[in-house]
């Protein structure tokens, strides 16, 4: 178990957000960059919030090359994060396959498949006779937008969404940074455009670099330190039904009609909605949401209309304009930000922390994150991922 | 699912509304002499506050008219409704119960702010 220490005065770094992209970020640090005096103040506990709330999918089938080479570096990390942190992520590689409905469908995934393959990916088409054999239980044909075919990544799958907080708290204790519970921070401290600390529910804590990974709740602390991020924040919710017998062995996404189902290890369904059409904090979300993605699980999978839901929940998510990340510095010297990640966000956290250390430890972002930049809102070079995201927004 | 009080229908569930983000945003005077970055800031950058937030809707599945909200994007609470022609109404007529960024208490997390 990791130690809960009371807060120094003074760190080298503080990494506000305690889920698995801000203790990943403090583990890289740490091991790749000779960080040793660490914090990760959290203000609930560890995992408590996006990190635990997710729906757990892992793929990097993106369009573009930036997040093609960004995704793929956290699939690649993920393939040996349970060695790596000698802790179970009960990583799954299980394949994830997004359904194409009509025709434009098929000729955005085609296109995206095509771009995939020239990143190196394992993305490939499946027809509805490939996708019958994988997932019998679907039903392809007898419903108001038919099953025509998939892009289907086999390297993609499920990983457990605690085991990446746990380890990376674990190890990153080990080489001691200091794991700082039930914390809020409450502001930025700056003097003249460069950082100084925070302001915590347990006092002033100095650094010279802070960086910020507090999803939904990222612009609200951002706004504190008098930076400006184009975020919006929105509940996204999920929810599992009842164990039963393993009856589908991949993770099944649908744009189109908004549904994604996978299975989890304890036999749950896990299934992820969309999220509110407007802004709120509340981690809720409305029930009509539940109730298009529900509606749409019911008519893809007949077998699943008298199963009961065990639970619902909501987490909120800091969308982005082009639905793509910002791993970036700012304006303020010695800050950081690794925010924007919408709904997507659980399958990159290797990756994410990884370059986002980088970003820390040298003050200039690693090659892969170099296009994640906050200048490209006011440049122009956005990287628009809204086909590849998968989450309505 | 909140209710929405259309000021030209009345009271209806938030599924026939559809949220049109920040109210207030004015589209710059002259936006030949703004630099990148001044237009970067009016294209992609919102207010996102936790707490009191300007907002516009559309009742798309009704009247098909836009107006004006207040609401408390902590709790979801509509505070005022008005119509475009309306003034803007001070942010000092409402009250605010956050007393820091995450609006929680000092222990804990999750569902403090919850919807009435």
């Amino acid at each position: 178990m990791w130690e809960s220490p009371d807060p120094k005065k003074g760190y080298d770094v503080i990494i506000v957000g305690g889920g698995g992209h801000g203790l990943g970020t403090a583990y890289y640090l740490a091991k790749e960059h000779g960080f040793k005096n660490i914090a990760v103040i959290e203000k609930g506990w560890l995992g408590g919030g996006n990190t635990g709330r997710n729906t757990t999918i892992i793929r990097s089938n993106y369009l573009w090359n930036e997040s093609a080479h960004l995704y793929d570096h956290s699939v690649k990390l993920w393939e040996n994060l349970s060695e790596d942190l000698n802790f179970n992520m009960m990583f799954s590689q299980r394949g994830v396959m997004n359904l194409a409905h009509n025709e434009h469908d098929i000729k955005e995934m085609k296109r995206r498949i095509s771009a995939n393959r020239l990143n190196g990916l394992d993305t490939k088409w499946l027809d509805a006779k490939e996708i019958k054999e994988l997932v019998p239980i679907m039903n392809t044909e007898n419903l108001r937008y038919p099953v025509l075919g998939a892009a289907f990544q086999p390297r993609g799958g499920v990983a457990r969404h605690d085991a990446v907080a746990w380890g990376y708290a674990l190890r990153s204790n080990e080489m001691g940074v200091d794991i700082i519970q039930n914390c809020e921070v409450k502001s930025i401290k700056t003097d003249n455009y460069k950082v100084e600390g925070v302001e915590t529910s347990k006092g002033l804590i100095k650094a010279s670099k802070v960086a910020i990974v507090a999803s939904g709740h990222t612009s609200v602390l951002a706004q504190t330190a008098g930076v400006r991020l184009p975020l919006q924040s929105r509940p996204l919710q999920a929810l599992v039904s009842e164990p039963i017998k393993p009856v589908i062995n991949t993770v099944v996404m649908s744009n189109a009609v908004h549904a994604y189902v996978s299975q989890s290890d304890k036999g749950e369904l896990v299934i992820g909605a969309g999220t509110d059409g407007y802004n709120s904090f509340t981690q809720r979300g409305g029930y009509d949401v539940i109730e298009e993605t529900v509606r749409a699980i019911v008519e893809l999978y007949p077998i699943f209309g008298k199963m009961k839901m065990l639970r619902q929940w909501g987490g909120i998510v800091d969308i982005c304009p082009d639905a793509s990340p910002i791993i970036s510095k700012c304006e303020v010297k010695g800050l950081y930000f690794n925010c924007g990640w919408g709904t997507g966000g659980f399958k990159a956290t290797p990756g994410s922390a990884n370059v986002f250390a980088h970003t820390i430890a040298k003050d200039e972002p690693h090659k892969i994150n170099e296009a994640f930049n906050l200048e490209r809102f006011s440049d122009g070079r956005l990287i628009d991922e809204h086909g590849a995201a998968a989450v309505a927004h | 699912m909140i209710l929405i009080n259309c000021p030209y229908c009345g009271e209806r569930e938030q599924s026939e509304f559809t949220n049109g983000g920040e109210a207030h945003v004015v589209r710059p005077k002259d936006p030949d002499s703004l630099s990148d970055k001044e237009w970067g800031q009016y294209v992609f950058f919102r207010s996102n506050p936790k707490g009191i937030f300007y907002e516009r809707w559309v009742h798309t599945h009704g009247c098909k008219k836009w107006f004006n909200a207040v609401r408390d994007t902590s709790t979801d609470t509509i505070l005022k409704i008005y119509k475009l022609s309306d003034r803007r109404p001070e942010i000092s007529e409402f009250q605010t119960t956050l007393k820091s960024p995450s609006g929680e208490p000092i222990v804990g997390s999750g569902n403090f702010a919850v919807k009435k």
